[in-house]
């Protein structure tokens, strides 16, 4: 039981983080597929800290160095996307889309350079931190991340920026009338960037967090898995509201942790089903849920066209 | 240059452009005019669609620069580059369609881009609403503040535009056509809102093309007719004749000229027709019965909202109807296919010519062939036949005075709303249908361009075809139709003869105090 609270929660975070980062990009109004390629730079970003800091590097340097190295990566990488979608109005869906592929192929691409570089007998993708990753956990025997509670800190953050301040109401009239913000003076351009720019921050996070969450090492071919697009799943069942995307995570990351845990539960074998049913739920869940709810959807009116100042 | 006040020529205006010049490729969309605005009074703009009225905002807004000619503010000089600098300046603008976000509040829109905030950049709410709260009742312009725009009337939407400005300190209001959204008790108010807002020190500029609210309205009016200015009058000192002859370059006849005509067979049938209504999940239309019959006009009447849009996405085939039978030509039609029904002969003129009209990022000609491409003149083997596709288009364009940029090859969102609506007439009456519904065919339009419109649903008529008219003005309805039937709250209340009813008779039945056994 304890386990199964343990992965829920981890994986809950992990969306949460991902699926706040859309929240931002999308009420910007800029579409981010691109979340599942933010996320393996952000891993990546994160990964390659914790390979080449020193031996003894005090467990808070490590927290921190890897969560600022994520954050950034998934920052930079989010920028071709705002650059695209903003500056040339490219097709926004398109670029999430070549974003995704590139990200885990240029990660793996890195990675094998990398390990080559260090070892020619070592032509693999994957990045091992076995002693670096214990730094994250909060104790010593359970799966509980410090990325834990900086999620939860991030979801009041991005609650109080989105409805409380000056920002957020500026972001939301550019994803919802971007030509009603912009005849009141709002620079639509600047705040769609800061909207993909805050996406790629917490996408990048919750990278890391992913590749932290009770694994040592990660084989970067795999990428992370379609959790990006899970995150938006989770975005759009939460309805665009950072309270409800929490609730919307724990769901889906309690679905995603059954495939870990279920060996522990007498009623699920006794289910006799194939672990691979388990491994399939979350995405037929999102599936589903996808199909009942964006109906009468709550996004964001602008989100997805390109604005032009001259357009009526 | 202060100091001078009102008696001086300097600063007797709020806002001076003279000699405006703006060309755009093969057009000049400003030719030499001139515009002042008095501090303190209501200055109208008058002009058909497509006169330059809208681009000479655009050049106040610093939307264009103008090519020649001068901007003054109070007196003082001034270049203006973007919408900002016209906000700096005190100008704001009510736009024809609002510059207002769904899904906030009237607070947040109007405090939107002037927030006040704490030095951390949090919003300063109550504040705000303090500050709305004592505008709203100095101008007595009621709103909500909490209310979401979503959920809010047009006239309500409207007062917080109007807030919006007042909220900024602006002193230089326009008004971009603000009457074409509202219905006459909004109208009423937004005129009465004006004239308190003038007495209060506000200059107001008021673009428009509906001379009755001129003539309440407005102390001066300066007009323009195809990029050029025409003049400058006192309301006091003119009338409704002189004002659209100046407009229109011609005198305009307001009474629609027709022969009595006896009608013929039956060309609609309805019968017991009930539809739903979408917003609401009840009946909008209930169990209507009528005829429509060869070589008549006939008018659904009624106050906006009392179901007409229903009646006509049932009768159209937009929306299935939930019981009841439409018959057209003989024919049982209720449950047929929208293309079905246009080529038995029905035709139709939408409410909302964006939504259902024209495809909006189409060519001109794409949308005038929208309704008979896979005709054999226009396919063959699943191919476009492009050549014929344009000669029709200006063949109609020429035959029905549709103007635009690149004749056929136009974007038809870049067309004034007249012309697009010209090109959707054209396309509907050129089908020579049997039956065309018109659906309030010249809203938002100019005089010219309804005197036109009017004409060629007589001439359908007069050509033996069966015309359904459904209008909220009432002097439309006396004046084009042969029978008129009105409809409230989703039924039809009575049948008047346009020749023997008073616009006071029909108001009755229109607000349901009175109804007659049909």
């Amino acid at each position: 039981m304890i386990l199964l609270i343990q992965y829920t929660l981890l994986f809950a975070s992990v969306l949460l983080l991902v699926a706040l980062g859309g929240c931002f990009s999308e009420h910007s109004g800029v579409i981010n597929i691109g979340l599942e390629g933010i996320m393996v730079f952000g891993a990546l970003g994160g990964a390659l800290v914790m390979r080449y800091l020193p031996g003894g590097t005090s467990a808070v340097v490590i927290v921190c160095l890897c969560v600022c190295a994520a954050m950034l990566a998934g920052m930079i990488y989010s920028l071709l996307l705002a650059v695209a979608a903003v500056n040339f109005k490219a097709d926004q869906t398109l670029v999430g889309t070549a974003m995704n592929l590139l990200g885990t192929a240029a990660a793996t691409v890195i990675v094998k350079a990398l390990n080559t570089a260090a070892n020619p007998d070592n032509p693999s993708a994957t990045i091992q931190y076995v002693n670096e990753r214990k730094a994250f956990l909060m104790f010593d025997n359970l799966e509980f991340s410090w990325l834990m509670p900086l999620t939860l800190v991030l979801l009041i953050l991005a609650y109080t920026v989105l409805y409380k301040t000056r920002f957020g109401l500026r972001l939301q009239a550019c994803g919802e009338h971007p030509q009603a913000a912009a005849s009141v003076g709002i620079n639509v351009y600047k705040m769609r960037y800061a909207g993909v720019m805050t996406s790629g921050l917490l996408g990048g996070l919750g990278g890391l967090a992913y590749i932290t969450a009770g694994v040592s090492e990660w084989k970067f071919e795999n990428g992370v898995a379609g959790f990006g697009f899970l995150a938006l799943a989770v975005m759009i069942f939460g309805g665009w509201k950072p309270f409800r995307i929490a609730l919307a995570a724990l769901l889906f990351g309690f679905f995603r942790s059954l495939s870990n845990v279920y060996t522990g539960f007498d009623i699920l074998n006794q289910l006799n089903l194939p672990g691979t049913v388990y491994n399939m739920m979350p995405y037929i869940i999102s599936l589903i849920v996808l199909i009942l709810f964006s109906k009468n959807s709550a996004a964001p009116k602008a989100e997805g066209i390109p604005y032009d100042q001259g357009s009526r | 240059m202060e100091n001078g006040q009102r008696e001086q020529g300097g600063s007797e205006y709020a806002v001076e452009m003279l000699h405006i010049t703006k060309r755009f490729p093969g057009i000049i969309a400003n030719d030499d005019i001139t515009l002042q605005l008095r501090k303190g009074e209501i200055h109208a703009l008058l002009g058909e669609n497509g006169a330059g009225k809208s681009t000479l905002m655009s050049v106040l807004f610093g939307l264009y620069q103008p090519e020649e000619g001068e901007i003054r503010i109070n007196g003082k000089k001034v270049h203006i580059n973007d919408p900002n600098d016209a906000n700096d300046l005190g100008i704001g603008m009510v736009h024809q369609h609002f510059k207002l976000v769904e899904c906030f509040t009237v607070l947040d829109n109007i405090i939107l881009g002037v927030e006040p905030v704490s030095k951390l950049g949090f919003l300063k709410k109550a504040e705000a609403r303090q500050r709305l709260i004592e505008l709203s009742r100095k101008y007595g312009l009621s709103v909500d503040p909490d209310a979401r725009i979503s959920d809010i009337t047009v006239g309500m939407q409207q007062r917080t535009e109007i807030l919006k400005m007042l909220y900024r300190e602006n002193d230089i209001l326009i008004f971009d056509e603000p009457t074409a959204v509202l219905t006459p008790q909004e109208i009423e108010e937004l005129m009465q809102i004006m004239k308190n807002l003038a007495a209060e020190g506000k200059s107001i500029l008021f673009i428009s093309h509906k001379l009755a609210e001129i003539m309440a309205v407005a102390d001066r009016c300066s007009v323009l007719r195809k990029g050029k200015y025409i003049g400058t009058v006192n309301t006091k000192d003119t009338t409704v004749d002189e004002l659209s002859a100046m407009m229109v370059g011609r005198n305009v006849n307001f009474h629609v000229e027709k022969e009595p005509r006896t009608p013929g067979k039956v060309i609609l049938k309805v019968e017991g027709m009930t539809v739903a209504s979408r917003m609401h999940k009840n009946n909008a239309v209930k169990n209507v019965s009528f005829e429509v019959r060869e070589g008549e006009i006939v008018c659904i009447a009624g106050i906006d909202g009392n179901g007409q849009t229903e009646f006509v996405y049932g009768l159209s085939g937009l929306e299935p109807l939930v019981s009841g039978k439409i018959t057209l030509g003989g024919k049982d039609v209720s449950k047929t296919a929208i293309r079905e029904r246009s080529i038995l002969g029905m035709s139709h003129i939408p409410e909302d010519r964006h939504k259902h009209g024209l495809v909006l990022d189409y060519t001109l000609e794409d949308n005038i062939v929208l309704q008979r491409y896979f005709e054999p003149d226009y396919t063959k083997a699943g191919f476009l036949r492009r050549k014929n596709i344009r000669s029709y288009a200006e063949k109609l364009i020429e035959q029905y005075d549709i103007r635009s940029g690149q004749g056929p090859a136009t974007i038809a969102r870049s067309m004034s709303g007249g012309n697009q609506q010209k090109a959707i007439v054209a396309r509907e009456i050129d089908k020579d249908p049997s039956l065309l519904i018109a659906v309030q065919p010249t809203r938002g339009l100019d005089v010219g361009a309804i005197e036109y419109i009017h004409k060629q649903l007589v001439a359908h008529r007069d050509a033996g075809k069966a015309v359904l008219l459904v209008s909220l003005e009432m002097d439309e309805v006396l004046d084009v139709s042969d029978r008129i039937l009105v409809m409230y709250e989703g039924e039809i209340v009575a049948e008047l003869d346009p020749k023997t009813t008073t616009p006071e008779e029909m108001g009755l039945y229109m607000a349901g105090a009175k109804r007659k056994e049909m």
